[in-house]
């Protein structure tokens, strides 16, 4: 077996057993991006040398038998919306893009703490604000099962290099879905967790009360490992859960007895492929012949899950995105184009005689900077939001949205009465193609029905593969906990993993 | 409630962005179009409903007030797009205060 | 529009054809050593940027952690103005662009702030006003902006920007409009600021922007049969006490002659904001931003509510300190003092008040210990420029010549004297007597002096047996001159008697 098959949980064995050595796993990493990242771009940057020297590092410390951590040696990707100290942290935006972030975000601290490789960054919408990464300032990502798709979002990057071999384990964020969306569009493994879980501290914001970090894998066992290194309490982040992190590793082959799964009848509506319906379908059979008891409960106002989202995220990304003024850091429009606008404006004023009007330098400076830096769906949704909270549609729009919220958070506390965890589909339909959604924005907010519930309600979730369609395109499957119940939803996700192997299939990369 | 391209426009310079006319007129029919679909929303009787603005049931997280150090100017003003070392530069605010 | 200002003295006197209408908002920085989101130094006067750090900057991706001091002084001072402490509270964004706000969003408390029920009592020992209670709407804690430093004279130049101060504590206090005069207006900021200080939440420092007020101000105008107000307009820029006190009464002019030309009143304006120009003594008009006032409040996703419990407020007033209010009260009741001594006294700080008590009890004359307390006490600590708590001359030792010269061990006038040295010193009462050379000067001695007197001045002897007594007063000058020590009473009464006796 070539170095890439083994999951990272299986490398770790062999760098334990000193078969491998890290510099030889990075290499090989390496070398695969290398080969296929020309036509995936699941990378906006490769950490080459720094990689290697850091590989170096722990077998060596390994070899003279020092304590290595719990990723000792093995690459992690990381999404560009994670601060990363003297590296640049871009958000795939031309705002940031030149932007070199003076600390790490506690998620990549606690990576570096733990001797995992820091491999690279990988792209991503623009500021995780999509459901495609064709939104990103530096170039569309790809679906490596097939380049004509897109890989979802808003982790594309992160979804693609998993699926295409390029790093064994990779780190999202996940607000209405951008984890579990591109982990079932592109086949591989993501888990949402609970928020509060894992630190959001250097998580660039998009929307806070939804945004979470988690990792995105080949195994359910994978997705454990890369868990317990990012999970625990942070007193750098308000929010983060003072919970203590449960061992996901050694809990993962626990039996189940009793599992009580739910399915929700609201998830299996219109608009479902049936392709999807089928796969999904079978999977619950996988369950049902492991003994699980499965029923159906509702969650009467998941419907309305898209629109409280659509609310609610924007109206939090345009506080959040304020920032980008192009004072502090970041872009900033060309001076003497700024007076040049100012000029032709005055002009303008003066030849209607409203000279009063005119614009002040430094809100030209803002207006100028923030239209150039931004790209076009993240200035529509700083729109959207910023119209959602203005004087006189607050309440109409944005309290009406957080009241739904607590509605939708009701309904899975009371489903979760009747059964341990929820099951059924990640996305409407497989991945669709590059540019297929671009001009019609709110048909592409649809597809993320089945997952922006979760965030809205702060519960745990996990897609995972199961299934391809006729063209050949992966299916997920997605299961939802109740907060802070990660163990046993890696442990349930882990046991189907033990009975198919649709996530041991690989995507055919054209060379 | 039907949106029309001035509000458009005044929400622009509230969130500081500035759109050419085209780009405000098809913003407005998309704005308009996602307005329309949350507009659902309002069939829903949420009266009494205790609005849900965090996801967590955390509560009183404090700091210690204890000093720890800053970051370096140099590393600051590194990142800014325009500064004198000392100070960041933005264009004169001009009698807006 | 130039107003011709008249003195404005003139507020005094009862007979303006309008009531004023003043409500204050002060905005306080909180003592911390930290800023209200991260643990960055509030010192004063650094290097600029030099005291920033991801988030008080607000780089992408760091998150603000509240400071649990700054929580507390909050929590301290809304119980000190018995202002209701609300079981939750929550943070807000208020949403607006300025190059010295990073963030694009001050941290505050916008709908549930401490509030219900405030009251601040202010009174005037002098009697400028009549004592009355100011209601205090709401308090709440938010962060402060960074300095911006405009290019004043040309107006082109690039705006420098200096984010020390960003993210400072600040607790905001916004009174109801119950003050009526500009003596009021400052008579409420003196005695909020002598809470604060009270409280030690707060420098109070207006210099260095610790504490900062504007003032809504309007006028109730009795026209005729109906009663009209005019527009309120929001002064600001206002740098001292006695700047409030100006500009409130210059602008209850100007509005008042406004109404007379245009007649225009409240509804028929927006509230305007008008900056006050000291150097010129009126207030301008301060430009409008482009779109003021929509600040798109929403709740702070990135910090959790705080909650708080009855035993828990409990605990809080607990820790609260005798406040000024009571003081003055309780001194004029225990040492018998009138207003005037009770204030002057508690202005001086919980330390003057602490000496004074001393002093008073230990010499058991309050009144004598307020007259030495506010003439030589305060006098020499001014001299010095020290504090109470570096004041050498204890109040046990102070007490000690207050003692003295109620035993007539020695005069008033020589007490003055006996205070220097024993402050220059570091003496006792009985020490310093001593190193003046003043002593008991004993019976029989003052005997022989006054026999000595009356042998050399014959006529003053039958001056006060034809029935004049107070020819004895050429005496005690004599016998001052012979004896500094010898007490002049002493010397008329050891006269009169000898004389008598024949
Ligand atoms: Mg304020
Ligand atoms: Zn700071």
């Amino acid at each position: 077996m070539s170095i890439l098959e083994y999951s990272a949980t299986e490398l770790k064995k062999k760098l334990e057993a000193k078969e491998l050595t890290s510099v030889e796993v990075v290499t090989a990493y390496l070398n695969q991006i290398k080969e296929y990242d020309g036509e995936i771009r699941a990378f906006s940057f490769v950490n080459e040398e720094e990689a290697l020297n850091q590989a170096a590092e722990v077998d060596s410390r390994r070899k003279r038998g020092e304590k290595v951590g719990l990723l000792a040696g093995i690459p992690v990707a990381v999404k560009e919306v994670l601060a990363t100290e003297g590296q640049k942290t871009t958000c795939s935006s031309k705002m940031l893009e030149n932007f070199v972030s003076p600390y790490n975000a506690t998620v990549v601290q606690k990576i570096k703490d733990e001797d995992g490789i820091l491999l690279g960054r990988t792209n991503m919408d623009e500021f995780a604000m999509g459901s495609s990464t064709e939104n990103s300032a530096f170039g569309a990502t790809s679906n490596p099962w097939n380049t004509d798709y897109v890989p979802g979002g808003s982790s594309g990057g992160a979804a693609a290099c998993v699926a295409a071999d390029m790093a064994p384990l990779s780190l999202g964020t996940d607000t209405g879905g951008s984890i579990r969306q591109p982990a079932g569009l592109c086949g591989i493994v993501g888990l949402k967790p609970t928020y509060g879980r894992v630190s959001r501290y250097g998580l660039v914001a998009f929307a806070s009360s939804l945004d979470q970090v988690g990792p995105m894998t080949r195994t359910v066992a994978d997705s454990a490992l890369l868990l317990q290194a990012i999970a625990g309490h942070d007193r750098l982040d308000s929010t983060s859960a003072n919970v203590e992190v449960p061992d996901y590793l050694n809990d993962l082959e626990k039996p189940l007895a009793g599992l009580r799964l739910g399915v929700v009848t609201e998830h299996f509506g219109e608009g479902l492929d049936e392709e999807v319906r089928q796969a999904v379908n079978d999977s619950i059979e996988v369950y049902r012949s492991l003994g699980a008891t499965i029923s159906e409960v509702s969650l009467p106002h998941n419907k309305y899950g898209i629109a409280a989202y659509y609310l609610i995220a924007p109206s939090e990304a345009s506080s959040n995105l304020a920032r980008y003024d192009g004072v502090h850091y970041g872009y900033r429009a060309d001076e003497r184009e700024i007076w040049q606008e100012l000029t032709e404006e005055r002009h303008r004023l003066v030849a209607d005689g409203d000279e009063r009007s005119a614009t002040s330098p430094l809100v030209k400076m803002y207006c100028k900077t923030r239209s150039e830096g931004f790209g076009a769906e993240v200035k529509r949704r700083i729109m959207l939001g910023t119209y959602a909270l203005s004087a006189g549609y607050y309440d109409a729009y944005y309290l009406k949205a957080l009241k739904v919220r607590r509605l939708i958070q009701k309904d899975y506390l009371e489903a979760f009465k009747e059964v341990d965890l929820l099951i059924g589909p990640v996305t409407p339909t497989p991945a669709f193609k590059t540019g297929e959604k671009t001009g019609d924005p709110l048909s592409m907010y649809l597809g993320d029905l089945f997952t922006v519930c979760t965030n809205l309600a702060g519960v745990a979730a996990i897609s995972i593969p199961c299934g391809f369609s006729k063209d050949g395109l992966p299916i997920g499957l997605q299961l939802q906990s109740p907060q802070f119940h990660e163990q046993q939803l890696l442990r349930v996700a882990h046991m189907y993993q033990t009975q198919t192997d649709w996530h041991i299939k690989r995507a055919p990369l054209a060379s | 409630m039907a949106l029309s391209l001035e509000e458009v426009r005044k929400v622009a310079l509230l969130a500081r962005l500035q759109f050419t006319e085209e780009e405000l007129v098809e913003l407005t029919s998309q704005m308009g179009d996602i307005l329309k679909y949350v507009d659902q929303l309002s069939e829903l009787d949420t009266e009494g409903i205790e609005p849900m603005a965090h996801a967590a049931e955390v509560q009183n997280v404090f700091a210690d007030d204890i000093q720890q150090p800053s970051l370096p100017r140099e590393v600051i003003m590194e990142n800014a797009p325009k500064h004198d070392g000392k100070y960041y530069r933005v264009p004169a605010v001009l009698g807006d205060e | 529009m130039k107003l011709k200002m008249t003195d404005s003295t003139e507020q005094k006197n009862g007979s303006l054809p309008y009531e004023m209408i003043i409500g204050l908002e002060v905005h306080v920085q909180l003592k911390t050593e930290t800023k209200l989101f991260c643990r960055c130094s509030t010192k004063f006067g650094a290097e600029p940027n030099t005291q920033t750090c991801p988030v008080c900057i607000g780089m992408p991706g760091a998150l603000p952690v509240m400071n649990r001091r700054a929580y507390d002084l909050a929590i301290k001072t809304a119980l000190a103005l018995d202002i209701g402490i609300p079981h939750f509270t929550k943070w807000d964004r208020k949403n607006y662009y300025y190059p010295d706000l990073p963030r694009g969003y001050q941290i505050s408390q916008f709908d549930l702030p401490l509030s219900e029920g405030g009251k601040l009592e202010i009174s005037d020992p002098k009697g400028g006003f009549k004592t009355k209670n100011v209601g205090i709407t709401r308090a709440h804690l938010e962060d402060d902006a960074g300095k911006s430093l405009h290019d004043e004279a040309s107006g082109k130049a690039d705006t420098r920007i200096d984010l020390n101060r960003t993210g400072t504590p600040l607790l905001e206090i916004v009174s109801e409009p119950d003050m009526s005069s500009p003596q009021e207006a400052k008579g409420y900021l003196t005695e909020l600021k002598l809470l604060l200080t009270y409280l030690e939440v707060s420098d109070c420092n207006m210099q260095e922007g610790s504490l900062r007020v504007d003032a809504n101000v309007n006028l109730k105008i009795q026209n005729g049969n109906e009663t009209v107000y005019t527009p309120i307009v929001e002064v600001k820029n206002m740098n001292s006490f006695r700047a409030v006190e100006r500009a409130v009464a210059y602008e209850a002019k100007r509005q008042y002659t406004v109404w007379q030309e245009t007649g225009l009143v409240k509804g028929q304006l927006p509230k305007q904001t008008r900056g006050w120009d000291d150097s010129a003594q009126i207030t301008r008009a301060q430009r409008e931003k482009e779109d003021a006032s929509d600040y798109r409040y929403f709740p702070e996703p990135d910090l959790c509510p705080a909650v708080i419990t009855e035993e828990e407020i409990a605990s809080y007033r607990a820790t609260l300190p005798e406040l000024p209010g009571a003081i003055r009260k309780r001194l004029q009741g225990d040492f018998d003092l009138n207003p005037y001594d009770a204030d002057v006294i508690v202005n001086q700080g919980q330390g003057g008040v602490d000496y004074y008590e001393e002093l008073a009890k230990e010499c058991g004359d309050g009144k004598q210990a307020s007259n030495w307390f506010q003439q030589d006490v305060l006098r020499k600590l001014n001299e010095s420029e020290t504090t109470f708590a570096e004041f050498s001359l204890q109040p046990s030792r102070l007490a000690g010549l207050l003692l003295a010269v109620q035993k007539k061990e020695v005069d008033t006038t020589r007490a003055k004297d006996v205070f220097g040295v024993m402050y220059e010193k570091n003496l006792t009462a009985q020490e310093g007597m001593k190193e003046l050379g003043i002593e008991q000067v004993d019976t029989s001695a003052l005997s022989d002096l006054c026999k000595m007197l009356l042998e050399k001045n014959p006529q003053v002897v039958e001056d006060v047996k034809s029935g004049k007594k107070q020819a004895v007063g050429a005496l005690i000058g004599q016998a001052k001159k012979a004896n500094p020590n010898v007490n002049p009473g002493e010397v008329r009464k050891v006269c009169l008697d000898l004389i008598e006796q024949g």
